[in-house]
């Protein structure tokens, strides 16, 4: 397929490029930009007038509750959701059921993906077996089975040996591992941030100390053990502190934020909106505008989705028996949007934080839009409004805390490979 | 139309009671004109009896449409209810649906020897077969005419007609 | 969203204190005022509520609120239906909404719900088609807002004036409910100073927002205090690392008649019951002149009748 996108905003974030102008797809991928290259008789045209082109999303954290979960959501709608959303590339965490543990679970899943031909999953393989915090997993076996990377999910993993173990043996074979920090002890009853709305509600709460004390021991055993870790959903103002030290002093680690968590505090909980049910909890407004700044400088280096479809039934119920998580996939990139509006970014700084920084932290050549780079391409309105409500989600998921509000930033193609894989409905 | 005063209506219908009173005869008045009014009768007619008063929303037939009356007030009945002879006294006598609501409210207190009926104004428009024993005075009311017994300034009881319900 | 209180402001359910304007708790007891006056006459009832229909509903199982409010209902010539949904039931499939849905097509009037989980009145009130009135009787550690109101009409009741008083609220003020909707009840009706008495365990992180005074010290906190809401302390506190012992727990924070003669001489001593004398309490402080917890119980039957009454007229 030859495509030509004609003038539209082209935005590069690697490249800092910021233009309008023409870009020509060819082969799978993109063939050159400004002016078409030698020969080129385009088989489609995209008229991208008054639309931004930018490099495909980069999504570091998707549910797509395959293996075992099918009743929330499966593999084919959740991919579809990925699209409409503008992600090309997703990440999805060990914790399915059962847990991607096994090189052959990995595979599965990944030439399931593969079948459907929309965006490139890269499993996050599970760092101990079962996830019970024990015993390693075949670390190198399922890093060849396709796993970018090892996680605990959410499980706990407060057992410090085990952990300086499995950094030690990841680092062995240079794999980066990816840790929430949430310590088990004191996070294990609290259902919202502990503080003053979960004391008026009445809810269990999880103290700041709980991500700070077990950041603390994550940040040290890197040190100690030269592993490459990513911190995965920081949600404090005292724990983006800690990583802004830790990167100060040049320890390699990265870390990721919510998109839900840049803009949404304990006090959305209302009154007991399970929706706002979230792990890590939703802090205070202090945390939130420290995730902001966090993200503006760059301590913060990606925002994910956390995408994590619920069904109804499990939402509707009293906030602490709810099942946590948001729906995301398809808000990433408008939340994103609103963010960069609120803080001042410029767009090509904005979008580097779900393009070419989460696929520097998952170590994919994606997320760049210069000429020979895979054409996975967003192509979205950034002034269009659109309504989050259940029947214009794809994802099975619509649990969202933006449910019935009106969001500005509109995916209206998605290229993957250079083939166009969603078109969104003219309307 | 022009009201005659309400001090002669009240100066009649004091006049009437006085005649057909008995030693035991107890006032109960409903709240909250029946009650101003119950006073000053109690006062003009030097009764030693004790004085009750009566509210009767919780006895109403129109919780329904209009729910609870936004200001409740304690029911008083300091005498014993079984066997007395009681002289029930409210300013306006219209459908007759509050005094309905008084008479099952006295019977929730026992089981009275007989009860009469006072009145400072019946002005018709009966829904409920209920007629008043004393009388101050008849008046035949449009129904959209309403008329109030109101405390003036200087806290003495007045009738008042206005417009509207 | 506060969903209390509709659009012509009457109130349409009641879930918490929290919101409820100085005027409508007032306007509570007075009426209950009215109440307590039908429970000291021979027939006890009032046809108010007759025909309709009173579920109670209790996921949480509890004798004494559940007869207090069977009571209520019946004095008002309402019909009560009780339901004690076990877990068992809940586990078989059914989901807390489809209980509550199955009932309302019982043309149910009011739901009054007993709740372990924070929220779930809210929950229920959320999802009720819009005739049907409902009033947490208890939800988790949030909310019990009809305690808070009759503990609100004692203190009336014996001190009139809630703008001169000094209150003191003693115990496990972490997991209570009660506590919680004593104190946003006690700062509407404008008493000037709050008092929340506790060991560090027991208080819940940013309570001083809700517009108390943390105290740990018994004897600092009770100085010159006008009313003591004693607060009932659980047995499963001593687990969980929160408390060592319940001897420790009376000799530091139990209500003996020493620590109450640090207040002032005619303070009075409050008790949402059920009483762990000698834990939370000395049975002589229980029985004294300056215990009203038997009263307390005669005006919760009033209170209730008269939210029952306001609910079920807006």
């Amino acid at each position: 397929m030859k495509i030509h996108i004609k003038n539209g905003r082209l935005i590069d974030p690697k490249s800092h490029l910021d233009r309008k102008t023409d870009i020509f797809v060819a082969a799978g991928k993109v063939a050159a930009i400004g002016e078409p290259p030698p020969n080129f008789s385009a088989s489609h045209e995209i008229d991208a007038n008054g639309l931004v082109v930018c490099p495909g999303l980069v999504d570091l954290s998707a549910r797509l509750r395959e293996p075992g979960y099918e009743y929330r959501a499966t593999l084919e709608s959740e991919m579809e959701a990925a699209i409409a959303g503008g992600i090309t590339s997703l990440a999805c965490p060990p914790d399915t059921d059962p847990p991607l543990d096994e090189p052959g679970l990995v595979e599965m899943l990944k030439y399931r993906a593969r079948g459907l031909n929309q965006a490139h999953v890269f499993p996050v393989g599970a760092l101990t077996q079962g996830l019970l915090g024990e015993n390693l997993t075949e670390m190198a076996e399922l890093s060849d089975a396709g796993c970018v990377a090892f996680s605990h999910a959410e499980r706990p993993l407060d057992n410090a040996l085990v952990m300086m173990r499995a950094m030690q043996y990841a680092a062995t074979f240079d794999l980066p591992v990816w840790l929430r920090a949430q310590d088990a002890s004191l996070s294990r009853i609290g259902v919202a941030h502990e503080g003053e709305v979960a004391t008026r509600l009445g809810l269990p709460g999880i103290p700041t100390c709980a991500e700070t004390i077990a950041l603390s021991k994550i940040l040290r055993l890197a040190e100690e053990t030269g592993a490459r870790v990513h911190i995965c959903r920081i949600s404090s103002a005292e724990g983006v502190e800690m990583i802004r030290q830790a990167k100060k002093q040049g320890l390699p680690v990265t870390c990721d934020v919510s998109a839900n968590h840049i803009h949404l505090s304990e006090m959305d909980i209302g009154f007991f909106d399970s929706n706002c049910h979230l792990i890590p909890p939703l802090r205070n407004l202090r945390d939130r505008d420290a995730l902001k700044r966090g993200l503006k400088d760059g301590t913060i280096d990606a925002v994910c989705s956390d995408h994590t479809p619920v069904d109804d039934d499990a939402k509707l119920l009293p906030f602490a028996e709810a099942e946590a998580g948001a729906t995301g996939l398809e808000l990433l990139l408008p939340l994103v949007l609103k963010w960069a509006e609120e803080s001042k970014v410029p767009l090509v700084d904005a979008l580097s934080r779900i393009t070419s920084r989460p696929a520097a932290v998952l170590g994919i050549e994606s997320g760049i839009l210069s000429p020979g780079a895979a054409a996975d391409l967003c192509i979205f309105a950034a002034d269009a409004y659109w309504k989050i409500e259940a029947k214009s989600l794809k994802s099975q998921g619509k649990n969202t805390p933006f449910l019935g509000l009106e969001m500005k930033g509109r995916v209206k193609y998605t290229l993957v490979g250079g083939r166009i894989v969603y078109k969104a409905n003219p309307s | 139309m022009e009201l005659p005063q309400t001090r002669d209506i009240l100066e009649k219908l004091a006049k009437d009671i006085r005649i057909d009173l008995s030693d035991d005869t107890i006032l109960v008045g409903i709240h909250t004109g029946g009650a101003w009014l119950a006073e000053e009768l109690h006062r003009m007619l030097s009764l030693s009896t004790p004085l009750g008063m009566l509210d009767i929303s919780f006895y109403r037939d129109d919780f329904e449409r209009i729910g609870l009356h936004p200001e409740v007030k304690p029911s008083d009945i300091p005498f014993d209810v079984d066997g007395a002879d009681i002289l029930l006294v409210d300013d306006v006598l219209y459908t007759g649906r509050t005094v309905r609501a008084a008479i099952n409210e006295i019977f929730d207190y026992g089981r009275p020897a007989r009860i009469r009926l006072a009145v400072l104004v019946d002005r018709g428009g009966r829904e409920l077969p209920i007629e008043a024993r004393f009388t101050g005075i008849k008046l035949d009311l449009d129904e959209n005419r309403m008329i109030d017994l109101l405390r003036n300034e200087t806290g003495g009881l007045e009738l008042r007609l206005r417009v509207g319900n | 969203m506060q969903r209390q209180i509709n659009k012509n402001g009457e109130l349409q359910h009641l879930l918490t204190i929290e919101g409820l304007p100085a005027a409508m708790l007032h306007h509570i007891l007075d009426t209950a005022e009215s109440f307590v006056s039908v429970t000291e006459r021979e027939v006890k009832k009032v046809p108010l509520l007759r025909g309709k229909a009173i579920f109670n509903l209790f996921f949480e199982p509890s004798t004494r609120t559940r007869t207090t409010f069977e009571i209520a209902a019946k004095r008002l010539s309402a019909d009560v239906i009780n339901l004690n949904i076990s877990a068992s039931s809940q586990s078989k499939g059914e989901t807390l909404l489809d209980t509550v849905n199955n009932l309302s097509a019982m043309h149910a009037d009011m739901f009054i719900v007993r709740h372990a989980q924070s929220g779930a009145a809210h929950l229920i009130a959320n999802h009720v088609a819009p005739e049907i009135h409902v009033i947490n009787a208890g939800d988790g550690r949030h909310a019990h807002p009809t305690q808070a109101l009759l503990d609100m009409y004692t203190i009336r009741h014996f001190k009139r004036d809630f703008h001169e008083l000094r209150v003191a609220i003693i115990g496990d003020i972490m997991h209570s409910r009660v506590a919680r909707s004593q104190i946003h009840a006690l700062t509407t009706l404008g008493v000037p100073e709050v008092r929340v008495i506790a060991p560090k365990t027991l208080l819940p992180k940013g309570v001083e927002h809700l517009g108390v005074h943390p105290y740990h010290d018994m004897s600092k906190g009770l100085k010159d205090v006008d009313v003591l809401l004693m607060l009932r302390l659980q047995n499963e506190r001593m687990q969980g690392a929160l408390l060592p012992s319940a001897q420790e727990y009376f000799k530091y924070y139990g209500l003996t008649p020493e620590k109450l003669a640090l207040a002032k001489p005619d303070a009075i001593v409050m008790h949402p019951g059920p009483m762990n004398r000698g834990i939370e309490i000395d049975s002589a402080v229980a029985d004294g002149p300056q215990s009203v917890i038997l009263p307390q119980v005669t005006f919760g039957i009033a209170v209730r009748m008269a939210v029952m009454s306001i609910l079920a007229g807006s």
